[in-house]
């Protein structure tokens, strides 16, 4: 058993802990990328479907497992899963629960940094762009994408000294313990993070139409980009007759004038497309599942953690709920009105469509601000805010690995801070190094921080419902409950959720690994991801996969030969 | 933006607000009742609670 003595101090600070976890770049970033590209009000109807099948199902089944595992004295997943299913095995399962934090730790904190450096730059005024090229070949410089070992250098302008700013800010707060470090944090920083949403929200809304040259370029263009439901596109027909998207139209006089165009064309045409045609697409489902289970941190290994700290008399219905609806709020009323909005009213939607996580919020967003009245001021508002948002996430990819140690080899706080810092320390040099096109983030952020979340999300809500057993794992559930679940939820985390997230999970790999196209079912070609490991290998991803595949059989290894976990067995024997 | 895109916005932005301030407000007031999550003392295993988990008596 763990010797650990933490606790959370107040329920309060816990669901903001909570919710700090969950919050984070995605909120502001890919949430509002993926809500425009699959058509906004269809695609927030499929969002609040996934969160109810399978965000909040898996959220509770992590807290309330974790909870039952803390009863036993284990806090980390591997203990945890040994404890509650009596099955030593699964305790090697549960290795995921710390191997994923603690991979994916390794590059966040990377990019933690360059969200530090982008607000620091522009307080220094350094952010003054005039094309969204300038902006980005700033990022590009920054973050080295050019070549490997560019990212290392220690300027205002290089990514160094913040990397170790924040590397040393992350285990600061962690050394200081659960209450009084990664708590006392979040119980100032959550506010902090949508005192200043709510700032940057509201200068959002009152832009307007910047530029009154470009009249179409404005907010409520920028509105109707995000959220309406039906969309119109002009497409351009091919030499074999197939109609092909040229852009999406959402101004009233660009559209009359797309019509008129069409019109005396007949290679053009211009298309509704209805909110029912894009619900009957899967890629739709795709995206919206997967941006729900993204962002709650679900199957992250962090919720079951945090939960393992509380006791039986404790609530952990309110309290996941509660974490996340915060979640939910900094995502869809603040993330959700304010970037893409922003970005249109001052780029156009043609400025915007298409660009990535990364293109949006590191090449856009900073042109956006650099034409902006005190833009200097809204830019390092804007990042700062990202950046808190990454701290209080970064913080809890910690502590499983730190409760891991503690529990494996009987580690104190200080040693085992140490000793994950280095392992950590020598991931993210790994990362930092190889930042030639972010290869070795991309594929590490690919095998980790998708894929083995799912695999870890689906073991866990089959634990629940089906090892457990889901009406005992319902009673354990309300034990100590400020509010009670209703009853169908059994049946949804039962059957529903694992069905839905394992057809979620097989599309998933239908499209990301084998190429498949959903719409056709035609097979184009192996993702990136595939070829850079067996088509044509690729030196830096394979790498990665070894760096990931030592660290898991480090881990594994600990786990063989834990007296605590053998202990607990024979216990039970 | 268009009238159907106004309703889905404000909706959607509703919906997760309002959900927000009721766990909020649920949050604090149950939170005034048992001000302290933990036990200081750490609890001793639950053999009795483990096998009604795992269905084993």
């Amino acid at each position: 058993m763990s010797t650990s003595n933490e606790c959370w101090n107040s329920r309060t600070g816990l669901v903001l802990a909570v919710a700090g976890s969950a919050v984070g770049l995605g909120n502001f970033l890919r949430f509002p990328g993926q809500a425009a590209e699959y058509g906004g009000g269809a695609f927030m109807l499929a969002y609040f479907i996934s969160f109810l099948l399978i965000g909040l199902p898996i959220c509770w089944a992590e807290w309330s497992m974790g909870r039952q595992g803390g009863r036993n004295g284990f806090n980390s997943a591997p203990g945890i899963f040994n404890a509650i299913t009596r099955k030593p095995a699964f305790k090697y399962l549960g290795a995921l629960g710390v191997l994923i934090p603690v991979i994916v730790y390794m590059y966040y904190v990377y990019i933690e940094a360059w969200c530090l450096g982008y607000s620091v730059n522009f307080l220094a005024g350094n952010m003054e762009f005039n094309t969204v090229e300038e902006s980005g070949s700033f990022w590009g410089d920054f973050i080295g994408i050019n070549g490997n070992g560019e990212a290392i250098g220690f300027g205002l302008k290089q990514v160094g000294i913040y990397l170790i700013l924040v590397f040393l800010l992350n285990f600061i707060l962690v050394y200081r313990g659960l209450s009084r470090g990664i708590e006392s944090f979040c119980k100032y920083a959550m506010p902090a993070l949508i005192v200043l949403a709510a700032i940057i929200l509201f200068r959002v809304l009152t832009l307007g139409t910047p530029d009154v040259a470009m009249p179409e370029r404005n907010l409520n263009n920028g509105l109707g980009f995000m959220w309406n439901p039906t969309k119109h596109v002009l497409e351009t027909r091919q030499e074999g007759g197939q109609w092909v998207t040229d852009h999406a139209i959402v101004d009233q006089a660009k559209l009359q004038a797309a019509e008129t165009l069409a019109s005396n064309d007949t290679g053009k045409r211009v298309r509704k497309v209805t909110a029912r045609e894009q619900l009957l697409k899967p890629n739709l489902w795709l995206a919206a599942a997967g941006q729900i289970f993204f962002t709650l941190s679900v199957g992250f290994g962090v919720i079951i953690t945090y939960s393992s700290y509380l006791s039986k008399k404790d609530d952990v219905v309110l309290s996941g709920l509660a974490a996340a609806s915060a979640n939910e709020f900094c995502e869809v009323t603040l993330g959700g009105l304010i970037t893409l909005p922003a970005a249109v009213a001052f780029l156009g939607v043609a400025g915007v469509a298409g660009m990535g996580t990364f293109g949006l919020g590191f090449n856009v967003l900073p042109m956006v601000f650099a034409n902006m009245a005190f833009g200097n001021i809204f830019g390092f508002l804007f990042f700062f805010l990202l950046f808190l948002a990454a701290v209080t996430s970064s913080i809890s990819m910690l502590q499983p690995g730190i409760a891991f140690l503690e529990e494996t080899l009987k580690f104190n706080r200080k040693q085992s801070v140490a000793c994950l810092g280095l392992i950590t320390a020598i991931g993210c040099g790994f990362c930092v190094y190889f930042s030639e096109n972010v290869k070795a983030l991309d594929a590490m952020d690919f095998w980790v921080g998708t894929f083995l979340i799912f695999v870890l999300s689906t073991i866990q809500i089959l634990i629940f419902g089906w090892i457990l057993g889901v009406d005992k794992s319902f009673e354990q559930l309300h034990q100590g409950s400020a509010i009670r679940i209703p009853g169908f939820f059994k049946f949804i985390m039962k059957y529903v959720s694992p069905v839905f997230l394992l057809v979620i999970f097989a599309m998933w790999i239908a499209t990301n690994v084998f190429g498949l196209n959903l719409q056709t079912g035609e097979a184009s070609e192996y993702s990136s991801y595939v070829k850079d490991l067996f088509i044509e290998p690729n030196k830096v991803a394979w790498m990665s996969v070894a760096l990931i595949g030592f660290v898991a059989a480090l881990f594994t290894v600990f786990i063989a030969f834990s007296p605590n976990y053998k202990n607990f067995s024979k216990e039970e024997d | 933006m268009t009238s159907s895109g106004w309703i889905i916005m404000l909706l959607s932005t509703g919906t997760v607000s309002l959900l927000f301030v009721w766990c909020i407000f649920k949050v604090l007031a149950v939170g005034n009742e048992c001000e302290q999550v933990h036990d200081s003392e750490k609890e001793p295993p639950e053999a009795e609670s483990l096998e009604d988990t795992s269905g084993r008596s």
